[in-house]
C-alpha cells in the first residue's frame, strides 16, 4: 500500500466516504450497497467463503464492517453452536418427563423448580482459552461470565463451583497455568462474596497446553420472578448498565475461542478480558434491586461477544426490532471503532429492557450502587437490529438471522483410528502389585488423589453463612431459607457436584460421559440429596477432525441416553471446542454437573467416618474393572481396555437408598467409591475427622481396593440402625456388605494392611504442596 | 428493656454484612442496617464493620473506606465510647481510620487462605468478648489476603504490655502477623478489630464446625445491658 492512499483526506476518501477526527472512514449500509465489490476481512474474522456469502444473500448486498463484526461473533462456534447443533438436540428429544423443569436449554441458564415456591438456576461453562493465555485474568473473567449469566435469569447467586483440569503435575508450565488460575478464582470469587464449594482438579498430560476451566455458579430465585433474555413492546428503553467498554476481549469469542492454538498464541494476550470482581458485586445488588423494583422488562448479560450478543439475541426473542445508537456507548477508550464497540468482551456490563415510565426509578436504583447505566436504543416493531454511529446507520440486519439462523453443520465423523488397538490393550497384562499398602499410599499421594487443600483454602467456602457442606465434602450443599433476605423460611437446601473423568471418555466416550453423569449423580445422593437436574460442559478438540467429532457425537449420545434413563434432564451447558494443540487433541472430557434438593438439610449426610463404633457399609458390587484407572495410570502409566460398566439401574436405586436412608436419619456418614476404588475411599473417610476403620475384604484384596466399579458408596451407619438400613437396602436390591467398624487411630484392612490416620494425612496432604509450594 | 439495637455496616463491596446481622438476630438483638453513604448512626448501641472488599480494595485495604461519609460518624461516636468491632476488611477499615493501631499487610504466604483457626481469648475486659473466660481456647474460619498484623516495636510492645492483644493465632498462624495477633482492643475496651470471623461460627448447620463466634454477640449484648 502507497503511502499515499494510507491517509484520507480531510473531509472523506476518495470514495466520498465520511472520516471522523481521527481521519477514519465510517462503512456505513449506504456506503456497502453503493461498493459491493469492496473486499472484506470475513477470513481474519474466522468465517468461511460460504457463511460470508450467506451473509451477502440475507442482506442482498454487502454487509458493513459493523455488520461483518455481528455475524462473525455470532456465527462463531463459540456463539452459534454450529457443529455441536444436530447433536445437543438429544438433550431436548430424549429428555426425561420432569415436572421440575421450569426453563430449559437455549436461555442464559436453565432454571428447575425445587419446592416451596423457590427455583434454582445453574450452569457450567468453560473458558478454557483465555485461561492458557492469560491463566489469571482468564479464569477470573470465566467465574464473572457465568455469575453474569445466572443473574440475568433474575436470580441470587448463592455459590460458584470449578471444575479444572491441567497438564502433569510436575510440568513446567502447570506450574505458570494453575497458580495463576488458582489466583484468577480466588480472586475474582472471594471478592464477588461468593463461597466457592467444590469442583474438581485433575492432572493429566493431556491437557498441557489446553488446561480446561470450567466454572459452575448456581443462584435463588422465587418460582414467579423468572426473568427472561427478551425486548418485547416498541418505545422500550435500552439500557446499557455496568462497566463501561474498553478494547479488551476484542475478537474473543471468534479469534480466542474458536480458533486452534498454534504457536503464535502469546500474540492473542490483549484478547483476554480483564474482570474488575467489585464492578460485578455491585451489579448483583444492583441488579436484584432493579428485579424487586420490577423496573426490568427483558434482561441480558453481556458476555462473549458483547453488544452484537445482548442486541441481537434480545431483538430476535422480543417484538422483533431494535434501534440502537454506538455512539452513546460509554467508551474506557474514546478511539474505539463501531466495529470494536460490537465485539468488545469487556466485563461487568448488563442490558436492560425497560418501559419508558421506570426509566427514573431504573437510574436510581443504579446511581445508589455506582453502577452507570445509559440508554442506547430503543424496542421497534420493525423486525431490523438497527445501528447508528455519527447519525450514519451502519448496521441494519434483521436479528435473528445472526441470533438463531447462524449456519449449522453435519461435520462427517468416524471411529478413530486407533480405537480398537486401544480397546483391546486391556490392563489385564499389567503386573498386580504384592505390597497393597504401598500401593494405597502411592495412589493417595498422586495428584489426582492428594489433598486438594491448597488448592481450594484460597477459596472463600463460608461467606453468605450458607454453607452446609464444601469441599472436600462430595458435594456442596446450600440452606436455601436464608440464602435471601426477607424470604419465606422453608427446610429444603440444594446441593451440587461436577465430574468428569477423560480417561474413561478417551477408552469409551459413550460410557465416559455416561460415567461422569453416574459419579455427579451419586455425590449428590450420598449427602442426602435427590439429584434433580444436569447441565453439562462438553470439552472436546476439533469437531472438523473426524475423529473428534465422533468421540463429541458419542458422548452427547450416551449423556442424552443416561439422563433419560436416570430421569435427570439437562437443563443447559457449553460446548467448547479446539482443545487441542497442532493436531493432538485432549481427551475427550464431558463434565457433568448435578443440583439435587434434600428436603431438610438438617438431615445432610456428612462425607466420611465421624465418629467411633459406627458399621462401614460397602453399597453396590465390585467387578474387576481397570480400564482407565486411577491405579493403572498412577502405577503403570497405562490407558487402555474399556472403562467400568455404566450400571445406571444400579446408580438409581443406590441413589433411592441413600436418599431414602438420609431422610429416615439412618446414616451417620457417607463416601462415593470412584477414582482409586474403595482403597482410597476408605482413606479418605478416615481423613475426614481423623477417625480410623477396622474392615475385613472377602474376595481378591487387590481387586475389592482398587477397582473402579460404579453404583458404589460407602456408609457408615450406627449399630442399632444397622437392621433398618439393610432391609431398605434389600428392598431396593441393593447389595450392602457390612465390612468392618469405625474407630481407632489406623485404618486396618484385615490380613492386609495398617496404615496410622496420621501416616495418610502427611502423604495425602504433602503432595500439592511440594509441587506448587 | 427494648431490643439492643447493633448498626452493621454496607460499604460498597461488603461481603459479610448479611452474616454479621442474623449473628446479631441470632442473640437476640436488632440488626440495623448503615449505608456507607449516610450520615446517620440511626441511635445504634453498637457497629459492626464486617469484612469484605469495600470499594474494591483496589488502593490499600480499608483506605477509601476511611473517608466514607458513615465513617466521620462512627470515629468520633467510636472515640465517645460507643461499642464497635470489626472483622477482617472492618478491621483494616478500624486501623485505616486510627481507631486502632497498625496495619494489616498481604499475608506471607502471599495466599489467599481460607481456615479453621484455633485461637485464644487474650483480653475479656473489652465490649465484645466479655462473655469469654481469658485464655479460652475457640474456633473461627479466617478467610483473607491481607491479614498480617503489624506494627512497630513500640506499639507492639504497648499493646502486649496493655493487655490490648485480644486474641491471639494457635497451631499455626496463617498469615505472618506478628506476635501471632489475631486481633486487638483501643485503650478503653469499646473498640475492637480481629481477622477471624465470628459471624460465619454461629450455627451448627453452616459455616465453620464451630458455634465459638456466639461469644463477640453475647458480649455485647452483656454489655449494652450492664451499661
Amino acid at each position: 500500500m502507497s503511502e499515499r492512499s494510507e491517509r484520507p483526506s480531510e473531509h472523506g476518501d476518495e470514495v466520498g466516504r465520511p472520516t471522523d477526527a481521527g481521519g477514519r472512514t465510517t462503512d456505513s449500509v449506504v456506503r456497502a450497497a453503493a461498493t459491493p465489490d469492496e473486499p472484506m476481512p470475513f477470513a481474519e474474522l474466522g468465517m468461511k467463503q460460504d457463511e460470508y456469502d450467506r451473509v451477502k444473500d440475507i442482506l442482498g448486498r454487502r454487509p458493513t464492517g459493523a455488520e461483518l463484526a455481528i455475524y462473525s461473533v455470532m456465527w462463531s462456534e463459540h456463539c452459534s453452536y454450529k457443529s455441536s447443533k444436530v447433536h445437543l438436540k438429544q438433550f431436548a428429544t430424549k429428555a426425561p418427563k420432569s415436572e421440575a423443569l421450569l426453563v430449559g436449554m437455549g436461555e442464559n441458564a436453565g432454571v428447575v423448580d425445587i419446592g416451596d415456591g423457590w427455583a434454582a438456576t445453574f450452569k457450567i461453562e468453560s473458558h478454557n482459552h483465555p485461561s492458557y493465555v492469560e491463566p489469571h485474568q482468564g479464569a477470573a473473567t470465566g467465574v464473572g461470565g457465568i455469575v453474569r449469566d445466572i443473574m440475568s435469569m433474575g436470580a441470587r447467586p448463592i455459590a460458584v463451583m470449578d471444575s479444572l483440569r491441567f497438564g502433569a503435575a510436575d510440568a513446567v508450565d502447570t506450574r505458570r497455568v494453575l497458580p495463576g488460575v488458582v489466583e484468577g478464582i480466588s480472586h475474582y470469587g472471594n471478592c464477588l462474596g461468593l463461597p466457592n464449594i467444590g469442583g474438581e482438579v485433575v492432572f493429566d498430560p493431556c491437557y498441557i497446553g489446553n488446561p480446561l476451566v470450567n466454572a459452575l455458579c448456581v443462584g435463588l430465585l422465587r418460582k414467579d420472578q423468572i426473568k427472561l433474555a427478551t425486548a418485547p413492546g416498541p418505545g422500550n428503553k435500552v439500557v446499557l448498565f455496568g462497566a463501561s467498554t474498553g478494547p479488551d476481549g476484542i475478537g474473543g469469542a471468534s479469534v480466542l475461542a474458536s480458533a486452534t492454538f498454534e504457536d503464535e498464541s502469546q500474540a492473542k494476550r490483549p484478547a483476554v478480558q480483564v474482570g474488575d470482581p467489585f464492578m460485578e458485586k455491585l451489579l448483583i445488588e444492583c441488579c436484584l434491586e432493579l428485579y424487586a423494583a420490577d423496573v426490568v422488562v427483558g434482561i441480558q448479560d453481556l458476555g462473549a461477544a458483547g453488544v452484537s450478543c445482548a442486541t441481537t439475541e434480545l431483538a430476535a426473542k422480543g417484538t422483533g426490532g431494535m434501534d440502537v445508537d454506538l455512539n452513546l456507548v460509554p467508551l474506557r477508550d474514546p478511539s474505539l471503532r463501531p466495529e470494536e464497540i460490537l465485539m468488545s468482551e469487556s466485563q461487568e456490563r448488563m442490558m436492560a429492557v425497560v418501559r419508558p415510565d421506570d426509566i427514573p426509578a431504573f437510574m436510581a436504583i443504579c446511581a445508589k450502587w455506582d453502577v452507570p447505566a445509559t440508554v442506547i436504543g430503543e424496542v421497534t416493531d420493525t423486525g431490523r437490529l438497527v445501528m447508528t454511529w455519527d447519525g450514519e446507520v451502519i448496521v441494519d440486519i434483521p436479528p435473528g438471522t445472526a441470533a438463531d439462523e447462524g449456519p449449522v453443520y453435519e461435520r462427517p465423523f468416524h471411529e478413530p483410528a486407533g480405537q480398537a488397538a486401544l480397546n483391546a490393550d486391556a490392563p489385564d497384562r499389567l503386573e498386580r502389585p504384592a505390597d497393597l499398602r504401598a500401593t494405597l499410599l502411592k495412589l493417595l499421594g498422586s495428584p489426582n488423589l492428594a489433598s486438594k487443600e491448597w488448592v481450594t483454602s484460597q477459596y472463600d467456602r463460608y461467606v453468605r453463612s450458607n454453607t452446609v457442606l464444601a469441599q472436600p465434602a462430595d458435594s456442596g450443599m446450600l440452606r436455601i431459607s436464608e440464602s435471601i433476605a426477607g424470604a419465606e423460611p422453608t427446610t429444603r437446601g440444594i446441593a451440587l457436584a461436577t465430574d468428569g473423568n477423560g480417561r474413561y471418555a478417551k477408552l469409551d466416550p459413550y460410557a465416559g460421559a455416561q460415567l461422569a453423569l453416574a459419579e455427579a449423580y451419586r455425590n449428590v445422593a450420598v449427602t442426602g440429596a435427590k439429584p434433580l437436574a444436569v447441565t453439562n460442559c462438553l470439552n472436546f478438540g476439533s469437531p472438523e477432525d473426524p475423529e473428534v467429532m465422533w468421540q463429541f457425537a458419542e458422548a452427547v449420545r450416551g449423556l442424552a441416553d443416561a439422563c433419560k434413563t436416570l430421569g435427570v434432564p439437562v437443563t443447559g451447558g457449553n460446548v467448547s471446542f479446539y482443545n487441542q494443540t497442532g493436531s493432538t487433541a485432549i481427551n475427550p472430557t464431558p463434565v457433568v454437573g448435578v443440583l439435587g434438593v434434600i428436603d431438610d438439610v438438617a438431615k445432610r449426610v456428612p462425607t466420611g467416618f465421624v465418629a467411633e463404633g459406627l458399621r462401614v457399609v460397602l453399597l453396590g458390587d465390585t467387578h474387576e474393572e481397570f480400564g482407565g484407572s486411577e491405579w493403572a495410570h498412577v502405577v503403570h502409566r497405562h490407558l487402555g481396555g474399556l472403562p467400568p460398566q455404566a450400571a445406571l439401574e444400579a446408580e438409581q436405586a443406590l441413589a433411592t437408598v441413600l436418599v431414602e436412608a438420609a431422610s429416615r436419619g439412618l446414616l451417620e456418614g457417607s463416601h462415593d467409591l470412584s477414582d482409586g476404588g474403595l482403597a482410597v475411599a476408605l482413606a479418605e473417610s478416615c481423613l475426614a475427622r481423623g477417625v480410623g476403620a477396622s474392615v475385613e475384604l472377602c474376595g481378591d484384596a487387590f481387586t475389592e481396593l482398587f477397582s473402579e466399579s460404579a453404583a458404589r458408596a460407602l456408609v457408615a451407619v450406627r449399630p442399632e440402625a444397622y437392621d433398618e438400613f439393610a432391609s431398605l437396602c434389600a428392598r431396593h436390591e441393593v447389595p450392602c456388605y457390612g465390612l468392618g467398624v469405625t474407630g481407632g487411630t489406623s485404618l486396618v484392612v484385615k490380613d492386609v494392611f495398617e496404615v496410622p490416620v496420621e501416616e495418610l494425612r502427611e502423604t495425602h496432604s504433602a503432595a500439592l504442596p511440594a509441587l506448587f509450594g | 428493656m427494648s431490643a439492643a439495637r447493633v448498626g452493621v455496616v454496607t460499604f460498597p463491596g461488603t461481603l459479610d454484612d448479611q452474616d454479621a446481622a442474623r449473628a446479631v438476630r441470632l442473640v437476640g438483638a436488632q440488626a440495623v442496617p448503615l449505608w456507607h453513604a449516610d450520615r446517620d448512626l440511626n441511635g445504634v448501641d453498637a457497629v459492626f464493620l464486617p469484612g469484605g472488599f469495600s470499594y474494591g480494595d483496589y488502593l490499600r485495604c480499608g483506605a477509601i473506606s476511611r473517608f466514607a461519609p458513615l465513617m466521620e460518624e462512627i470515629v468520633p461516636a467510636a472515640k465517645a465510647g460507643l461499642p464497635v468491632i470489626g472483622t477482617c476488611n472492618g478491621f483494616q477499615i478500624l486501623c485505616e481510620a486510627h481507631l486502632l493501631p497498625g496495619a494489616l499487610t498481604r499475608n506471607g504466604s502471599l495466599h489467599y487462605v481460607c481456615r479453621d483457626q484455633k485461637l485464644r481469648v487474650e483480653q475479656t475486659a473489652t465490649a465484645w468478648t466479655n462473655a469469654f473466660e481469658a485464655g479460652q481456647e475457640i474456633v473461627l474460619p479466617v478467610k483473607h489476603g491481607e491479614g498480617r498484623y503489624v506494627a512497630d516495636a513500640d506499639t507492639l510492645a504497648a499493646l502486649e504490655a496493655g493487655g490490648h492483644v485480644v486474641v491471639r493465632y494457635l497451631g499455626g498462624n496463617p498469615n505472618g502477623s506478628l506476635n501471632d495477633i489475631a486481633g486487638i482492643r483501643n485503650e478503653a475496651g469499646n473498640v475492637v478489630g480481629l481477622m477471624p470471623h465470628p459471624e460465619h461460627a454461629v450455627e451448627e448447620l453452616v459455616g465453620a464446625p464451630s458455634t465459638d463466634g456466639l461469644g463477640f454477640f453475647t458480649s455485647i449484648l452483656k454489655n449494652l445491658v450492664n451499661a
